[in-house]
């Protein structure tokens, strides 16, 4: 009985999500009518572009990829209680750190590429230490800090390539193939696309997830720790040590987002102006994800069509792109908001009273 | 050197107007007991309505109405989603943030045939000289010799001090961001009053958005606002979450923005990286909320929905 309960709860959210992203896109086409586009012919270019080629099929894995990863690190963090919106800052710091050792570490091929993506989840786990610490020790509210690592990270990663790797640069040089996680059949198969292993990466991080938090004593402890931190501690469990951990696996999702975007798709690190919004986006990721590993994975697909396909619509229906972000927070907005669930609930309420 | 400080002073005082008034923005809604990260987004739509209206219109002035008009307007779904359906107030904020950008950018474009910058606006908030104050040495030609903008956000920081701690609107104002039960228990409507405190948040941020499009700068880019309402946010926790906090800690970010920017100019970047004057806000900000430079307290209610009844 209780499963069917779970299973059905399970459904409702998966109903609940998908009226929100029908709602979202319905406030992006009200938009392109109000400017005089047509929202089908968007919409339908949108879609038909990101996945009916084989080149654009590619394309958008390489999108979902690292919004994937960032999706999990957020799902992690809230799964124990923490809000990471510092996903940002550390897939910054992961980039740096894997184009540093792609560049300067001379290791053969295979090790190298490995060595890049391991030093890039450490270098983010290593950014979210001090957010984490702040939080268990000091207990201040990791929003704030990590928002303002993230800006850190950001002067951070320019000042390493503008004083380091590359004076005078606008950017660094390409890395070796050996450190490339684009690999020829891989760009074969999909018509020249960008794609390449990171997805892989991906896919695996979305699986450790689900082991980690479900299925270890460890992940209990932390998920108990996010539910009621009173009562993990009375239960002996050490939750400052939790948070920290918490936070530290978060940014290692993220450092490893950064790192195979650097790897896989960029090659090289630039100066950066602002920030590449990956970060932020797997914040609507997480979201509507309901983090859950499957959830992300259903919910960076969405992102990334929207995404890659979104730079086409542009370019073929005259659509500005922005109309995408646009739906990106109507999404966000309404399934953070729950506003499905609440006017269905009230409903069922109103109807309980009108029979009896 | 007399005129090397004038020039930092000035602007620093150029710089951290924006900051002020955002800053002050978040104090309303964040003393009210709504967090507010959508300070950016907020900024990026005064700063885009107050480019285009001008343009419009061929008068700032106007164009600054209708920024505060717009401010509003996008504070209300931040208003909406987290007093009204009780969201996550940070993830809403985020939403505005996302909203604002997509939706300015998105209008540009589709106004001024795909670009994502508006054209120089034809009327600016040019700078108000004060008689006789303007001759003071040094403060003269920063402060008294400054953008309209400025004033607005001294003179706010002043009416906002007397509004909390002198008015019952601003009693009724804390008191719904530190005990909204009690608060409710002695007649006050929290909910309204977190409203209006929204709404202003929107209306302040938005003016010192329109200040970057319309009074510093002369046009919309996508990069106007740049993380600005960022910073006006750790200039809100720097500052203590007061009006006067508030104002000290804008001036001090400010005077790192311009540090950062007039580095070159003095050769400062032989010493210290421009990066790190850029970190220095951010840095400062952990530092405060750490404990280490005075304690950041936020208040009590900040970012916890209100339930009726719910203990």
């Amino acid at each position: 009985m209780q499963q069917l309960f779970s299973r059905m709860n399970k459904m409702s959210t998966f109903l609940a999500s998908l009226i929100s992203i029908v709602l979202g896109m319905l406030i992006g086409a009200i938009m392109m009518v109000a400017a005089g586009y047509n929202p089908l012919e968007a919409y339908n270019a949108l879609f038909v572009s990101a996945l009916f080629q084989p080149y654009d099929l590619g394309e958008t894995i390489r999108t979902v990829t690292p919004l994937l990863l960032t999706g999990l690190a957020v799902a992690i963090a809230f799964r124990t209680g923490l809000f990471n919106i510092g996903v940002e800052g550390q897939f910054i710091v992961g980039q740096m750190a894997a184009i540093i050792v792609g560049l300067k570490l001379p290791l053969p091929s295979g090790l190298h590429a490995v060595a890049a993506v391991i030093a890039g989840g450490l270098a983010g786990a290593i950014w979210a230490y001090l957010p984490g610490l702040l939080k268990a020790v000091r207990g201040v509210h990791e929003v704030i800090i990590t928002i303002m690592m993230n800006y850190i990270a950001l002067y951070l990663s320019n000042a390493v390539v503008f004083h380091l790797l590359a004076p005078g640069a606008d950017s660094t040089e390409k890395i070796p193939d050996s450190a490339s996680l684009r690999v020829q059949w891989l760009s074969d198969l999909f018509g020249g696309a960008r794609v390449h292993l990171g997805i892989l990466i991906a896919l695996a991080a979305a699986f450790v997830m689900y082991v980690l938090v479900w299925r270890t004593r460890l992940g209990y402890e932390l998920r108990a720790v996010g539910f009621n931190p009173l009562a993990a501690e009375y239960a002996g469990m050490n939750v400052k040590k939790s948070v920290i951990l918490s936070m530290m696996i978060s940014g290692a999702f993220a450092g490893l987002a950064g790192a195979v975007e650097a790897l896989g798709t960029n090659g090289y690190l630039p100066i950066m102006n602002d920030f590449t919004g990956i970060g932020f986006d797997g914040i609507a990721v997480a979201l509507l994800g309901a983090n859950t590993p499957v959830g992300v994975i259903l919910a960076s697909i969405l992102f990334g069509v929207l995404e890659y396909g979104g730079g086409n619509m542009q370019f073929e229906a005259g659509v500005p792109f922005e109309v995408i972000r646009v739906v990106f927070a109507a999404i966000i907005l309404f399934v953070a908001a729950n506003i499905v669930e609440k006017i269905f609930h009230s409903r069922r309420k109103k109807g309980v009273k009108t029979n009896a | 050197m007399l005129e090397t400080l004038t020039n930092i002073l000035s602007m620093t005082v150029l710089y951290s107007t924006p900051l002020i008034l955002a800053g002050l923005g978040g104090l309303y809604s964040e003393r009210s007991g709504v967090v507010n990260i959508g300070l950016e987004g907020l900024m990026t739509i005064g700063a885009f309505t107050g480019a285009v209206t001008t343009i419009f219109f061929g008068n700032a002035w106007i164009g600054l109405l209708c920024a505060i008009v717009a401010g509003i307007l996008l504070a209300l779904p931040h208003a909406i989603a987290s007093i009204t359906f009780k969201a996550d107030q940070v993830v809403s904020g985020v939403a505005i943030n996302f909203l604002a950008l997509g939706l300015a950018v998105y209008l540009t474009k589709h106004m001024y045939n795909g670009s994502s910058q508006t054209p120089v606006v034809p009327d600016k908030l040019s700078v108000i000289s004060i008689p006789l104050l303007n001759k003071i040495p040094v403060l003269g030609p920063s402060i008294f010799q400054a953008l309209p903008t400025t004033y607005i956000a001294i003179a706010l920081v002043i009416i906002t001090y007397f509004l909390f701690y002198q008015t019952s609107f601003g009693m009724r104002l804390r008191a719904v961001g530190e005990h909204p039960h009690a608060a409710e228990t002695a007649g006050i409507n929290v909910i309204v009053m977190r409203y209006i405190a929204v709404m202003i948040s929107g209306a302040l941020a938005a003016i010192g958005g329109a200040g970057l499009s319309i009074a510093i700068g002369s046009q919309f880019t996508q990069v106007t606002v740049a993380g600005q309402g960022f910073i006006a946010l750790a200039a809100l926790i720097f500052g203590k979450w007061r009006p006067f906090g508030v104002l000290w800690a804008g001036l001090f970010f400010g005077l790192a923005v311009a540090l950062a920017l007039t580095g070159q100019l003095y050769h400062l970047t032989n010493y210290v990286p421009s990066e790190v004057l850029s970190m220095l806000p951010y840095i400062l900000t952990i530092l405060a909320l750490a404990g280490f430079v005075g304690k950041a307290e936020p208040p009590a209610a900040n970012g916890k929905p209100y339930e009726k009844g719910a203990r």
